[in-house]
């Protein structure tokens, strides 16, 4: 500024209500005109306490509460949670289950990075199509949740040992119907945003995370991958089968928005092959093992870790014997991606500190929990 | 030319006979000077009658929603009355009933007054515009520079209601909308002085005989003109692209975060009414306005106008419903570093081209000489232009790398030739 025009920065509360915060989050951004200087989060407007009240449920009366924290994919959380009690109690899951288990996770990916690029479009400004176009294809997936488990967004599907119940008949048809249209929406979303022109001038060379940024700030999912670090748990550290599937793992360039944009859409194409497989190879038997309603899991503990949509979920579970976690702790990827936001926002305008948000894709259910 | 209309009063074809004969009616009846202070309500409300309220409420408000929303893969409203027809009746209604809050902290009296100051430049804008041979409601010489200058109230009204607020959303967006006023009103004059320089005249219904006469278009003969024009224009309605100043997810609502009720309502239908009168004004400039090469001889003129305005506003409401929004540093530059130097070019072009119809001796037919150069001229222009600025169309990866197995990091070794 020159010496003739002063100017001072001020603090604008960007949140707890605000259109583009996805849930109740706050970030206190001291502004120098349009020019954020600084960045300040404030988090646990929906602390919930579920880490203290797991202590107190059976492990089996846990999973409904994972569903309530990353509540735009309760499938995964649900995994994650079974996975890290089946190794506390060195329970084997039928490979019915396994199948199962990856056919939800991965079309719960396709739902949630749905409703992230949607809302990341819209937070760029494209006001509200490709978000709606993103949501006709997630209400169907939605639906095959709903009548696979009886419920839409919070599935309480999986079970310590497998899920709850098998598939339904005519699961694999409705989920063979959804795949063509859910290609053709990707394309399209594509069409629409990616060669756009404002849009790239919007999210190109926007919050970019440098690699080694990425890596020492402990990010991971698209995020980490959006920075061209090829990491994904189901390829490092494989869970539920996931190394019998044939899939690729997408990574951006230099790690701006716009790569994490690409990244996300080119993740849905990977999950709609892993479906595909997985219905392919879908095997009989049963689909969950008998596990005592009152687990009492040998003394230890155990930490389980699953590629949710959002990057590394981990559920480390620590027991005493008794029907009860002595001590239940979320590892949520959102709070962890967020940890960044103040390198990414700062010395950007408003607008790019919004687009920077957007492209975290958080759930604030996940991080206040 | 032959001529358009008869004068008698059941020729729809020119709506002006029906008043004027009204008129002679009150006349014979009442003192000569009641006829001149009922002429300009009969106009007005006329006018508004036949055009601006249901533009403004039908197509405005319902064909918007009803437009967006099948471009968004919904049905957009449907319940109230035969096809939604009567939402914004229903829109209005609430509106009104709802309480319009004022914060404590606020300036009251601004507060209330901003919404009065954006209506009323609204209402004035129409005054000029015709909408047929001779159904001009005030035929004013300079009607260009009197539309130019009634549509640069509203922003002052804008600016007076994000102050008045006391919210700092409502000041973001207050000063982002005089910024980009500011910015966009100068390549917009220049390009309408090109026009006002070719056409020799400054009244709009001037400018509409000069389409007639020349059978051709303005859009034809100043392509970059029409451009220019178009983009400033959305700029100054606030729309998407660049509608930064009540950016939703941004800064909220902007100016209007803190308005509520009918308050609202004021700005809302008046930002339709501006958009409707932007689009009127640039299909009687560009697009001939009622004329239509012979058609205006059986089809009532003034329909194919308002045809001409809802197929401009029909673009607004397309790239509202497509394109992400700008960033208010892009969108300066823009005005600034592109659309200026444009506009300054073609009225240098624009120019050159009205001194040497003067000299010649072709006759009527130099326009379509005239067209022949300014169309490829205006896009080597463009293109030119882009490339002193530093612009190359790169080709940029839409796909990202795919890699086979978990690792490290992968260097980019070139990124223009990665992805698929």
């Amino acid at each position: 500024m020159s010496e003739i025009v002063q100017s001072e920065p001020f603090v604008m509360n960007i949140g707890p209500q605000h259109p583009s915060t996805h849930g109740v989050f706050r970030v206190k951004a001291t502004v120098d005109g349009e020019r954020v200087v600084d960045a300040e989060m404030v988090l646990g407007y929906l602390h919930r306490s579920m880490e203290k009240l797991a202590e107190e449920r059976t492990y089996t009366q846990n999973i409904p509460f994972t569903d309530r924290t990353d509540y735009l994919s309760s499938m995964s959380n649900n995994l994650g949670y079974c996975l890290a009690v089946e190794k506390l109690a060195g329970i084997e899951v039928p490979p019915r289950g396994q199948a199962i288990r990856v056919i939800m996770a991965e079309l719960q990916r396709l739902a949630s990075h749905c409703m992230g690029a949607g809302a990341f479009a819209n937070d760029t400004g494209a006001w509200q199509t490709p978000i709606m176009w993103f949501m006709r294809e997630r209400e169907k997936i939605l639906d095959i949740f709903e009548m696979t488990s009886g419920a839409r967004l919070t599935c309480n599907y999986m079970r310590i040992g497998g899920v709850a119940f098998d598939l339904p008949d005519d699961f694999e048809e409705h989920v063979r119907a959804l795949i063509g249209p859910l290609r053709e929406t990707i394309a399209d979303g594509e069409g629409l945003l990616s060669g756009n022109e404002i849009f790239l001038a919007r999210a190109r060379n926007v919050a970019v995370i440098p690699q080694e940024l990425a890596v020492n700030a402990s990010l991971s999912g698209p995020m980490l991958r959006g920075s061209g670090v090829a990491w994904d748990i189901r390829k490092a550290d494989p869970y539920c089968g996931y190394e019998q599937y044939d899939f690729d793992i997408p990574i951006g360039y230099q790690g701006d928005a716009y790569d994490r944009f690409i990244v996300r859409l080119e993740e849905m194409r990977q999950s709609l092959r892993i479906v595909e497989q997985a219905l392919e190879a879908l095997p009989g038997g049963p689909h969950s093992t008998e596990v005592p309603l009152a687990l009492r899991p040998p003394a230890g503990e155990a930490y389980a870790r699953i590629e949710s949509p959002r990057g590394e979920l981990g559920y480390y579970l620590v027991s005493d014997e008794g029907p009860s976690p002595y001590r239940f702790h979320i590892r949520p990827p959102s709070l962890i991606n967020l940890s960044v936001l103040k390198e990414m926002t700062v010395g950007g305008s408003i607008a790019d500190a919004i687009v920077a948000l957007g492209s975290i894709d958080i759930v604030v259910g996940e991080i206040d929990r | 030319m032959p001529t358009l209309v008869t004068d008698h009063w059941y020729d729809f074809r020119d709506l002006s006979n029906l008043s004027r004969v009204i008129l002679e009616g009150i006349d014979k009846v009442a003192p000569y000077e009641l006829a001149y202070i009922v002429a300009p309500i009969i106009g007005f409300v006329a006018a508004f009658v036949i055009f601006v309220l249901p533009s403004q409420l039908f197509v405005g408000v319902y064909g918007e929603r009803r437009i967006i929303g099948r471009m968004q893969a919904r049905k957009g409203p449907n319940r109230v009355g035969p096809f939604g027809l009567l939402q914004p009746v229903a829109d209005a209604l609430k509106l009104l009933q709802k309480e319009a809050l004022t914060p404590t902290a606020a300036d009251k009296t601004l507060m209330w007054a901003a919404p009065v100051f954006f209506v009323a430049p609204a209402v004035l804008l129409f005054a000029v515009i015709p909408f047929g041979p001779r159904m001009v409601f005030a035929d004013v010489p300079a009607g260009l520079i009197f539309f130019i200058a009634v549509s640069g109230l509203p922003v002052l009204a804008a600016f007076i209601a994000g102050w008045s607020s006391n919210n700092k959303y409502s000041l973001f967006g207050a000063m982002r909308i005089v910024a980009m006023s500011i910015s966009y009103e100068v390549p917009l004059v220049l390009v309408l002085l090109c026009v006002v320089v070719f056409t020799n005249t400054m009244s709009l219904p001037g400018i509409v005989e000069f389409q007639v006469d020349s059978n051709l278009w303005l859009i034809f003969m100043q392509p970059l003109a029409f451009v220019v024009y178009f983009i400033a224009v959305s700029a100054e309605l606030n729309r998407t692209p660049t509608d930064i100043a009540e950016a939703e997810s941004e800064i909220v609502a902007g100016y209007l975060t803190e308005y509520s009720g009918m308050k609202w309502g004021l700005f809302y239908g008046m930002d339709i009414g501006y958009a409707l009168a932007a689009a009127a004004f640039a299909s009687t400039i560009f697009l001939g306005g009622w004329s239509m090469w012979g058609l205006e001889q059986w089809v009532p003129p003034w329909l194919l106008f308002i045809a001409k305005t809802h197929l401009f506003y029909f673009v607004f409401i397309w790239t509202r419903g497509t394109l992400p929004r700008l960033r208010i540093d892009q969108l300066m530059g823009f005005a600034w570093k592109f659309l200026l130097p444009l506009a300054v070019f073609n009225l240098f072009l624009v120019s050159l081209e009205r001194l040497w119809w003067n000299e010649s001796d072709l006759g009527g037919g130099i326009v379509f000489i005239i067209m022949a150069i300014n169309i490829p001229a205006s896009a080597i222009a463009v293109y030119l232009w882009a490339r002193f600025l530093g612009y190359k169309p790169e080709r940029i990866p839409t796909r990202p790398r795919l890699v086979r197995e978990a690792g490290g990091y992968v260097p980019v070794e070139d990124p223009a030739a990665g992805g698929q």
